[in-house]
């Protein structure tokens, strides 16, 4: 599909759900199970996007030490867990990347 | 009437006027201060969106003409990634349908502020509602209550957001061939996703959301049109809402704010309970 096109209808669906509540505020109710399950789309998106880019390597599972997006990865975790800074986490993630590309 | 109390009555209602039009200004203004620190935080995104997404094959023109279409940070950042693996274009609608869910709470925890506006003022402001103008705003109607002009204190933080994203993301489209591969700026997108999932994890049924999605992801990623991605988020979503179900305690909000307001909007009494 061309590239103009997804981002046509991506953006239109954005759109969508931005005035979704807003323009039909009064006429929908919004059952209190999927009031609830939207609270957990960040956590599942994000870390199904998240757990293939460090655990995966060239396709396999990687759990070894050699796997340096995962130990960078983890390092993130953690800045992350004690800052709440997202830019700190994605400059230590980044840093320990290089650090371990250069050392190991 | 003498001329002096016409006079005096023009200055008043000029004064009224200008009173009016100040308040406008005045509330759009604030919004505009009050997204400032997170410009900074949003503006080296931009950067890395727009050197990510030629990095991955879009055209200039289409990266930048993302930020204006779609103009959803994570969600384009996943679009970026899903082009840079080739991935179809359905899977992609799909990815950024699922990624921006979250939207529609904001919607809804909107709504109620902006009811009596006209239908013009809420399609702009919901073009411009994203996860940095929603929280200053929101923020301010709990403190303030419904004022008058606080739409244009939205209208001000989400105009000053996109404004800073269109040019940040020129930016690292205009930096991006600059960066050389063995900076594997790629991994950029994993952190900036790290670095927002991680806070969030603070009860039971959202850990347990995030690792059965992410489970699910490793075990699924080779399913075609990396579907693997839909089929985890929702294995996590049912997974969390079962779990909040069972075990009745209030979930984790993506913003922490919501917690109150979901108090203030919900008519049945299940979440009362603080």
């Amino acid at each position: 599909m061309n590239i103009w096109l997804v981002m046509l209808i991506g953006g239109l669906i954005t759109f969508g759900m931005r005035f979704s509540f807003i323009y039909l505020f009064g006429k929908l109710h919004v059952p209190e199970t999927l009031r609830k399950a939207l609270h957990y789309v960040p956590p599942a998106v994000l870390s199904a996007i998240i757990f293939p880019e460090i655990f995966l390597r060239d396709r396999q599972l990687d759990l070894s030490l050699d796997n340096q997006r995962l130990l960078a990865g983890l390092i993130a975790v953690i800045v992350a867990y004690l800052t709440k800074n997202t830019l700190v986490t994605i400059l230590a993630g980044m840093l320990a990347l290089l650090l371990l590309q250069v050392l190991l | 009437m003498p001329p002096e109390i016409a006079i005096s009555k023009l200055i008043d209602s000029r004064s009224a006027k200008k009173e009016f039009m100040s308040e406008q200004a005045k509330n759009f203004w604030a919004g505009v201060r009050a997204e400032l620190p997170l410009l900074i935080g949003v503006f080296p995104f931009g950067m890395i969106y727009g050197a990510l997404a030629l990095n991955a094959g879009l055209d200039r023109s289409a990266s930048q003409m993302m930020s204006s279409i779609v103009f959803a940070g994570s969600s384009q950042f996943v679009t970026t990634q899903l082009v840079h693996e080739a991935a179809p274009g359905f899977v992609i609608i799909l990815t950024i349908a699922v990624v921006n869910l979250r939207h529609m709470l904001y919607s809804a925890s909107l709504a109620p502020y902006l009811a009596s506006l006209s239908t013009r003022w809420k399609i702009l402001l919901s073009y411009l509602l994203t996860d940095e103008a929603y929280a200053p705003t929101i923020i301010k109607y709990e403190r303030d209550g419904l004022q008058p002009f606080t739409h244009w204190f939205l209208f001000g933080a989400g105009l000053a957001l996109w404004t800073n994203w269109q040019i940040s993301t020129a930016l690292g489209i205009f930096l991006g061939t600059a960066i050389p591969e063995s900076w594997s700026l790629d991994f950029a997108l994993p952190l900036t996703f790290i670095a927002m999932v991680v806070p969030v994890l603070k009860n039971r049924p959202t850990i347990a959301a995030a690792f059965s999605a992410g489970i699910v992801a490793l075990v699924a990623y080779s399913l075609p049109y990396r579907l693997g991605i839909i089929l985890a988020a929702l294995v996590g979503i049912v997974v969390g809402t079962f779990l909040e179900n069972k075990t009745h305690i209030k979930p984790s909000n993506p913003l922490p704010i919501q917690a109150n307001l979901r108090d203030s909007l919900d008519d049945s009494s299940t979440t009362k309970e603080r």
